[in-house]
């Protein structure tokens, strides 16, 4: 069964087209990398799956239904790229958030033993027991980011979407957050992931969408280093904004960045394989 | 049921039946009297004997302090919601466009002889303007600090425009609204002010989940199917309740500081979001009973003692928290 479903789907920005023309089916138990340059819609296709925008055009299913429609709260989780500001000043610790997982289920009234259970299993489930009266905003950022997949396993969630979730990480927390992503997705939970490192998204992803406005590749991920997709992506906003100068000359630092990761890649899938053996 | 079978029964109803509710009504307000006469009034000549603080037994002295323990419950728990959503000015904007429900108030008593109390009047523009607030920040491209600002400076200007409008006959009551007052809390304003909080209260403790997720998570919360619009709304009428109640006492223009002050001065101290709401209603306490008191001892402006008691307590908690 499909867990998000898009077909033909438009939206714009007042004037400003941003996804264009983007059909593409995400099925349950798959992890999706979404990737794509800055600005090429990736965050916004994603809110769109979660029926969070309507889109101009097309349409958006979300378990079958359609997903402005779509009202099981509980089935859905999102974690964002850092809520720091709020996160870090509002006195709320780590239990109270997990808790929130719930809320779908039980916005009033009690909390049934299955409620509380639920959010007890989620805190140990990935590892931060311990911090469970702690102040969300103490934590380190790889810690706080647990926090919020503890939430969706609260939730017992059948879609976990992620916008860049560990930009603001250091390596060795990207890394284990990534194991307990891949993890969950072994379990059995459905992720779609946005995420501007190429190199991690190939090798934890089991499939890939690269957009640029439209749709460049969606397949294996295995299947996206060897295609030209990236390149086509990437280049598609340089063609754009090589008429302005000062953007074409932005654009070049993008374009840095966007080849970094393609070498990362490598060194991980390198890494990868001496594990292998 | 038809509407003439509703007429039939409706006429079939015992005459006593159809004025029920007024005996409801008498009876809440005779409850009240009873509560403000003998248990207020009680505990407050009891603690001025033992104190001899003879001041505490001034009814008007007891209504202000009754008034000032419900604006201090009141007034943090809301504005714990608005603050870490960088919404602090609402309460500020919804006070000003209440002046205007108070003028109106008065000018269709001055000019029409239409009795409205002003703190009706103040209490139902506050609550328009909260959902124009949000109407403006949905539907048109207004950036939401600048909607607070239009809609802020219109009331206000509404409110100034009303007054001059009466010739300058009703102005002399005006300043009492602007700046707050102890001596002209009337019995009736208690008695609104403590069923306001009480509502708020309850309001609160029943939607404490939704407001905490989407103060917290906003987005988060939209995925999850939580209705944040409903929920933006209900913080916003809560948040209109909370000023009007508050207006008598603390002045419009300075109405907003219980929403938020006492939020801030806890913030850092709070071991999870429900301590902190206690240890804020704690500090609103401390600020607003300091506060009237000293205004009463040194015959200062009750609004003004009161933010400045609450923003002296602000600045001894980060003293407090930076020699730690």
């Amino acid at each position: 069964m499909t867990a998000v479903s898009l077909d033909d789907v438009a939206f714009s920005y007042g004037d400003i087209p941003v996804i264009d023309g983007i059909s593409l089916d995400v099925a349950q138990g798959e992890f999706l990398g979404l990737v794509g340059p800055n600005g090429s819609g990736k965050s916004t296709l994603l809110s769109l799956m979660l029926g969070l925008q309507r889109p101009d055009h097309g349409e958006v299913q979300l378990f079958g239904e359609s997903a402005h429609q779509f009202s099981d709260g509980e089935r859905i989780a999102y974690v964002a790229q850092d809520v720091t500001k709020t996160a870090r000043d509002m006195p709320i610790t780590v239990r109270e958030v997990v808790r929130m997982g719930r809320y779908p289920r039980s916005l009033f009234g009690r909390f049934s033993d299955a409620d509380h259970e639920a959010v007890e299993t989620a805190l140990d489930r990935v590892a931060i027991a311990d911090l469970a009266d702690r102040r969300v905003g103490s934590l380190s950022g790889g810690q706080r980011q647990r926090v919020f997949v503890a939430r969706a396993l609260a939730a017992e969630a059948d879609l976990l979407a992620l916008d860049e979730p560990t930009v603001a990480l250091d390596a060795a927390s990207r890394e284990s957050f990534y194991d307990l992503l891949g993890d969950l997705n072994e379990a059995g939970m459905t992720i779609v992931l946005v995420e501007h490192d190429i190199g991690v998204v190939t090798t934890r992803a089991s499939r890939i969408a690269c957009l640029n406005k439209q749709l460049y590749f969606h397949g294996r991920a295995d299947e996206f280093a060897d295609s030209d997709a990236l390149a086509a992506a990437y280049g598609a906003n340089q063609r754009v904004l090589a008429h302005d100068h000062t953007d074409a000359h932005d654009h070049h630092a993008h374009g840095a960045h966007g080849h970094e990761p393609t070498n990362d890649s490598n060194a991980t899938s390198a890494n990868t394989s001496e594990e292998q053996q | 049921m038809t509407g003439f079978d509703a007429l039939t029964a409706l006429a079939a109803l015992p005459f006593s039946d159809l004025f029920a509710p007024l005996f409801v009504v008498n009876t809440i307000s005779g409850l009240f009297d009873w509560f403000l006469r003998v248990v207020v009034d009680g505990v407050f000549s009891w603690v001025a004997a033992v104190t001899g603080l003879q001041f505490l037994s001034y009814p008007y002295m007891q209504r202000a302090y009754l008034s000032v323990f419900c604006i201090g419950i009141v007034g943090p728990l809301v504005g714990s919601f608005l603050v870490y959503r960088d919404l602090s000015m609402v309460g500020d904007t919804l006070a000003h466009t209440a002046f205007a429900g108070v003028a109106v108030a008065l000018f269709l008593d001055a000019t029409l002889a239409l009795t409205v109390p002003p703190l009706v009047g103040a209490l139902v523009v506050a609550v328009l303007a909260a959902l124009v607030v949000q109407v403006l920040v949905e539907y048109t491209d207004a950036r939401s600090d600048a909607a607070l600002a239009m809609v802020l400076t219109g009331g206000f200007a509404l409110g100034s425009v009303l007054i001059s409008l009466t010739g300058g006959g009703i102005s002399v009551g005006i300043n009492q609204y602007l700046f707050g007052s102890l001596a002209t809390v009337s019995r009736a304003d208690v008695g609104l002010l403590v069923s306001m909080g009480l509502v708020v209260v309850v309001g609160v403790s029943v939607a404490y989940r939704p407001l905490l997720f989407v103060t917290f998570d906003e987005t988060a919360a939209r995925a999850s199917r939580v209705h944040v619009r409903a929920v933006n709304t209900l913080l916003s009428i809560l948040t209109a309740f909370v000023v009007v109640s508050a207006m008598r006492i603390m002045g419009v223009i300075l109405v907003a500081a219980l929403l938020v002050i006492p939020v801030v001065t806890v913030s850092r101290a709070g071991r999870s979001y429900k301590h902190s709401l206690w240890l804020g209603i704690f500090a609103g306490e401390i600020a607003g009973i300091a506060g009237v008191t000293l205004a009463y001892l040194y015959g200062l402006a009750a609004g003004g003692s009161i933010v400045l008691v609450a923003i002296g307590g602000f600045v001894a908690v980060q003293l407090g928290l930076r020699a730690r």
